[in-house]
């Protein structure tokens, strides 16, 4: 089951690669310039830095465009099917997570991408906050219920 | 204002949203941080491309900086993670790892963050991330506001 063919690897290396290169360029390794977005309150004195919105906006058209360019295919280039999410319920756990995640989010301005991406810079406590980061998705593995994420697993 | 720097944020979100399609369109798979890091420890059989991703993902991050110093954070100034707000008499260490575990905690349960739900479920129109986007974006803002770390 495990995919090991060449082509497949590739593309999840130029995929990481791609990500890793657009996080620096768009400064979003760091957290600092993060926060300053995350910073309504400096909207009036006008110290606020609406870059994050940009990097949002453009990700987004860019990829909006390849879902619609993948809609005409029945399968991805290497594998056999799309990977969609199959859980489509709203409901609580999703908007704590997303809360929970919020709060992490403010206190640091690190979201997991740019946590896995300052190990290029090894900055002062990014150990503690990575280990941190990775007890927590674990300890959120056993808070939801075994069925719960092998479903939300599979949809991805 | 001076901060701000529209032209690089369009190139380094135009090259994460290229980052998010060829892993949709190559390998039918969401492009979300959380998601791929967070799988790495069950017995899962998506392993070893999940590692590939996140090795790339830190050498071209470590390579940009590399080839494109001027851009801050990373070139040609140190990155470094925030202090605690000396309000709160919080150890820096304690912060951070408390945000860490916070951060680990919400998009697990959540099931995803700003890629997953931000720009990939955006993008496929899912409701579940629209909401989570907002959410997670709204209580980022009001923490900043409440905590002061700025």
């Amino acid at each position: 089951m495990a995919n090991l063919k060449l082509p497949y690897l590739a593309a999840a290396a130029l995929s990481g690669a791609l990500f890793g290169a657009g996080l620096y360029v768009s400064q979003m390794v760091d957290p600092l310039k993060v926060l300053r977005f995350l910073d309504f309150g400096a909207i009036p004195a006008g110290g606020w830095d609406p870059s994050l919105a940009f990097v949002m906006g453009a990700a987004l058209i860019v990829m909006f465009i390849a879902v619609q360019l993948g809609k005409r295919r029945s399968a991805p280039l290497f594998d056999t099917a799309f990977h969609e999410p199959e859980y489509r319920r709203v409901d609580r756990r999703l908007v704590g997570g997303a809360a929970l995640f919020g709060i992490g989010w403010g206190m640091a301005g690190i979201c997991p991408g740019p946590a896995i991406s300052l190990i290029a810079f090894l900055p002062d406590n990014l150990w503690i906050f990575l280990l941190a980061m990775f007890a927590g998705s674990l300890a959120g593995s056993v808070v939801i219920p075994s069925g719960h994420a092998r479903r939300l697993a599979d949809a991805q | 204002m001076e901060s701000f720097t529209p032209l690089t944020a369009m190139l380094g979100g135009a090259l994460i949203g290229l980052a998010t399609a060829v892993l949709w369109l190559g390998n039918g798979r969401i492009a979300g941080i959380s998601g791929i890091f967070g799988q790495l420890l069950p017995p899962a059989q998506t392993v070893v491309w999940r590692l590939v991703f996140l090795v790339a993902l830190v050498a071209a991050t470590f390579a940009a900086a590399r080839l494109f110093p001027g851009l801050g954070a990373g070139g040609d100034s140190p990155a470094r993670l925030v202090e605690a707000p000396a309000a709160w008499g919080i150890p820096t260490p304690a912060w951070l790892a408390i945000a860490g575990l916070l951060t680990g905690l919400g998009t697990k349960i959540g099931n995803g963050c700003t890629s997953g739900h931000g720009v990939c479920g955006l993008a496929r129109l899912s409701l579940r991330s629209l909401l989570a986007t907002l959410v997670f974006f709204g209580v980022a803002v009001i923490t900043v506001a409440v905590t002061g770390v700025v």
